[in-house]
């Protein structure tokens, strides 16, 4: 493999390093008393938003409806998570160093399932909040969910969502694309040798 | 009636005399009982300059002092509306300003809990010259005291009483980078300097031991609270006004004194005997530097001066036991006085700081002192006598010039960006715009009706804004609709920017705006505080916690520390309280979003509802007569369920074995078999 694709390939594995500068997702809530706008950032390591008590904001809105109060705490994979990057992005370096083209390739379908499985995730959780109602919630609308968008918006109410990928994922786009693209450029180059 | 006649008839020119007359005849003629039909046009363009579309906001903040009702109130321009009232010498029962436990110890003085003053004029503080819209000073007149209002909460901050004073009208000015903060006594009265503060004498000694006091107050804004550094003694006149000076005269405060004639009684005749009372001139610089090298003496005193801590919110009142003082007979170069027309009342200083505008409400002329000249006449020592020590200028030496038939009654003069002053006639009701340097009247606008102070944003500065003038006046009679004798006071506010003078709007008031200040909206809006965070409120008996919650028995006393959220307090079910026993609510409201304020109030309390703001700590104290169960509720809308945000309190009779208890919400029942019921 030429020199530049294995230095895109370290990239690759580097660009996932905005996971640890920039949220994955972010959830806008848009209400007629909130001019300003809610807003929840998913970290891949923190739950954070457009204030510091973005969450506890969002917990009294949904209390009323009966969702379950969101806590950093409940959620395991923001302790694995972070591990889960340093691992892809150790060996993408390593993959990019070594210069074999399969292992690219290797590393590439493995992200893009990481990928894959972490916003099936997200919607599982995003499932469970929106219909694990407490049955004596004071607000009850009959046949009411409030799951939130995974992507795009939804109107929930009295708010409106919004939900879209953030700088950190990305990041994820980008490893995958760049990769991707090492993998291909490097095949042609044999072809053409 | 005869001596107010005499008094225009010897002061005021035929001329104006005989217009205000046949103004009077024509108005009469009118005899249109709607003030809108008068000759007033406003010119429709008007409505636009002052229309801020819904949602949108005002260009300057103003802040209108309330007078009698000891507040100030905050109106956004130029659209008149109202933004706020904040509570500073008076009692607030819309947010337990002076009636919860923190802000009592605000309303302290010598003389007890004193929970009403006459709030006259804002001050804004200063950097370089210019308002910083970091805090405003304003003076309660009355009991008299300084106050300290924080522009990033719009809350007091600091009340300082003053000793020596009677009566602190001419207050507080502060200098051009607040050094300090002068107040001036407008009684004077017997001091003992002995045993300090006020003495007995009877008032027929007026003349041989009344003595008035100007306070320096250092304001130590970046690092500490107001200190009352020193007073001038100064000779017992009335002191009314003041107003520092900028650029060339920036060391220099001057005060309009009446009552030179040193009367005791009916001062309407009394004090207007003299032709010529006085301006003060001092040197503020150079006091400084007397009271610094040892020229001051000590006496002792007893005032109170008030803080809120800013962490706790709660206030505390420190006893202060002496205060230094200078007599100017021992400080030369301090203090002169210059002759200006009999019972003068505003003194205002021009941008450039050279000419001293002193607008004698009973004079013919309005009097324009040159500051220069005056630097002069003290150079060649060309004085006219001295009183107490203090030189007298000779008044051609110090006299820039004077304007001529201005109107009738002037009271106050501020200025623009262009070299013009604007001056009010309380008497004939009009604005006056005069050129500084020619001293020719340009222009002049009725207003409604006979105005006090106006207000010019900047205009009492080095920098005005020459766009908008307010107009405080004192009479409001057919302006708006009747509302039984008492009416409100009301403003105009007229556009300044052309060569003639446009009206634009005219608005209610609070109580009596005397003084008003402005500044740009940017300069305060930024810094505006949307919420106190919970983790740096050190208030003793704050709960961060709902698991925190308490409530305790000491004595009589019970304790009960309690929060309040969205939409219930904690805790809501209270027992094991007892007729007659002292109970302290402590509320903490434990949102931290903007604008969501909490209410708390208690049937039969005897003083007001606690209002909190997010994050902090409120203690109101209750003393239940009668044995029942008290409900207590949330009396701020604050969501969906406000009406639902209440709870109990049980009280038993004296002596009852009930103990201590209290709860939220019950054990979490199964839940029922259908998640949701049509």
């Amino acid at each position: 493999m030429r020199i530049y694709l294995r230095i895109l390939m370290v990239v690759a594995a580097l660009s996932l390093g905005t996971l640890f500068f920039f949220p994955m997702w972010k959830i806008y809530l848009e209400a007629p008393q909130y001019p300003e706008g809610l807003e929840l950032h998913i970290w891949i390591n923190k739950l954070g938003g457009s204030s510091d008590h973005v969450l506890q904001n969002f917990n009294i809105l949904n209390h009323y409806i009966g969702m379950e109060a969101i806590h950093p705490e409940s959620f395991a994979e923001l302790k694995y998570i972070p591990y889960i990057v340093i691992f892809f992005m150790v060996t993408g370096v390593i993959v990019g160093l070594l210069g074999r083209r399969n292992l690219v390739l290797y590393w590439v379908i493995l992200l893009a399932v990481a990928g894959a499985v972490g916003i099936a995730d997200f919607y599982w959780w995003l499932y469970k909040f929106g219909t694990n109602l407490d049955p004596t919630a004071p607000i009850k609308v009959p046949g009411m969910t409030y799951i939130p968008p995974l992507l795009g918006h939804k109107a929930l109410l009295n708010f409106n969502a919004l939900s879209l990928p953030a700088w950190g994922s990305i990041g994820i786009f980008l490893a995958i694309v760049i990769g991707g693209l090492v993998y291909l450029l490097s095949r042609r180059k044999i072809n053409s040798t | 009636m005869k001596v107010i006649d005499r008094k225009f008839k010897m002061t005021a020119p035929g001329i104006g005399v005989l217009f205000t007359l046949m103004a009077g005849v024509v108005l009469q003629g009118c005899g249109g009982g709607e003030g809108s039909q008068k000759s007033d046009a406003v010119d429709s363009e008007a409505s636009s300059a002052v229309y801020v579309p819904p949602g949108q906001h005002d260009e300057y903040y103003s802040f209108l002092s309330g007078g009698f009702n000891g507040q100030v109130s905050v109106y956004g321009l130029p659209s008149g509306r109202l933004l706020k009232v904040i509570p500073v010498f008076s009692q607030f029962a819309e947010n337990g300003y002076g009636y919860n436990e923190e802000t009592k110890p605000m309303l302290m003085t010598s003389h007890g809990f004193v929970p009403w003053d006459d709030l006259h004029h804002p001050k804004l503080s200063r950097t370089d010259g210019l308002a910083d819209g970091k805090f405003l000073y304003v003076n309660g007149n009355n009991t008299p005291r300084v106050a300290k209002v924080d522009l990033t909460t719009f809350e007091t901050v600091e009340i300082m009483e003053i000793p020596n004073s009677a009566g602190n009208h001419c207050s507080p000015y502060p200098t051009n980078n607040n050094e300090y903060i002068l107040a001036g006594t407008r009684f004077s009265v017997p001091l003992d300097l002995e045993k300090g503060g006020m003495g007995d004498a009877s008032l027929e000694e007026y003349k041989d031991k009344f003595r008035g006091s100007i306070s320096f107050i250092k304001t130590n804004e970046e690092d500490g609270h107001m200190e009352l550094d020193f007073q001038v003694l100064v000779p017992g006149f009335d002191y009314d006004l003041a107003n520092g000076g900028k650029g060339p005269s920036e060391d220099w405060v001057f005060f309009t004194t009446y009552n030179t004639e040193r009367a005791r009684t009916l001062k309407e005749l009394g004090a207007s005997q003299n032709d010529r009372d006085y301006l003060a001139a001092i040197n503020w610089k150079l006091a400084a530097k007397y009271a610094a090298e040892g020229k001051a003496h000590e006496m002792p005193a007893n005032y109170y001066h008030n803080t809120m801590d800013h962490g706790s919110h709660i206030a505390k009142s420190n006893v202060i036991k002496k205060v230094r003082y200078l007599l100017p007979e021992e400080c030369p170069g301090m203090m002169y006085l210059i002759p200006a027309p009999k019972s003068p009342h505003g003194i205002d200083v021009d941008p450039t700081g050279e000419y001293m505008v002193v607008n004698g409400k009973l004079a013919s002329s309005l009097p324009v002192f040159s500051f220069s000249k005056m630097q002069k006449a003290i150079e060649n020592k060309d004085f006219d006598g001295e009183v107490n020590g203090i030189p007298v200028f000779k008044y051609e030496s110090v006299l820039y010039g004077e304007v001529k038939e201005p109107g009738l009654g002037p009271l106050h003069t501020e200025f623009d960006n262009k070299g013009n002053g604007y001056s009010t006639m309380f008497v004939s009701s009009e604005v006056v715009k005069w050129n500084v340097k020619d001293l020719q009247v340009l222009d002049r606008i009725p207003v409604y009706y006979s105005p006090g102070h106006l207000m010019i944003p900047g205009g009492d500065t080095k920098e005005p804004n020459g766009k908008y003038l307010v107009a405080m006046n004192k009479i409001t009679k057919d302006r708006y609709l009747p509302t039984g004798p008492e009416l409100v006071h009301s403003a105009q506010l007229i556009d300044i920017s052309g060569e003639k003078m446009r009206l634009l709007l005219d608005f209610p008031t609070l109580a009596e705006p005397h003084y008003a200040q402005a500044i740009a909206a940017d300069k305060v809006a930024p810094n505006s505080v949307k919420f106190f965070k919970l983790g740096e409120n050190t208030h003793p008996d704050a709960v961060k916690k709902e698991s925190d919650v308490s409530v305790t028995r000491n004595g009589r006393t019970v304790k009960i520390k309690m929060t309040s959220i969205r939409s219930h307090f904690t805790p809501d079910n209270i027992e094991g309280v007892q007729v007659g026993d002292t109970v302290i609510f402590h509320v903490t409201n434990l949102e931290q979003d903007w604008d969501v304020p909490h209410g708390f109030a208690v049937m039969g309390a005897n003083n007001s509802e606690a209002l909190i703001m997010p994050g902090a700590t409120q203690s109101l104290r209750w003393v239940p007569k009668q044995a029942g169960v008290y409900p207590f509720y949330c009396t701020d809308f604050c969501s969906a369920l406000h009406q639902e945000m209440q709870g109990y309190v049980r009280v038993s009779p004296r002596g009852s074995n009930v103990p201590i208890k209290f709860s939220t919400g019950e054990k979490r029942p199964v839940p029922p078999a259908q998640a949701s019921v049509n």
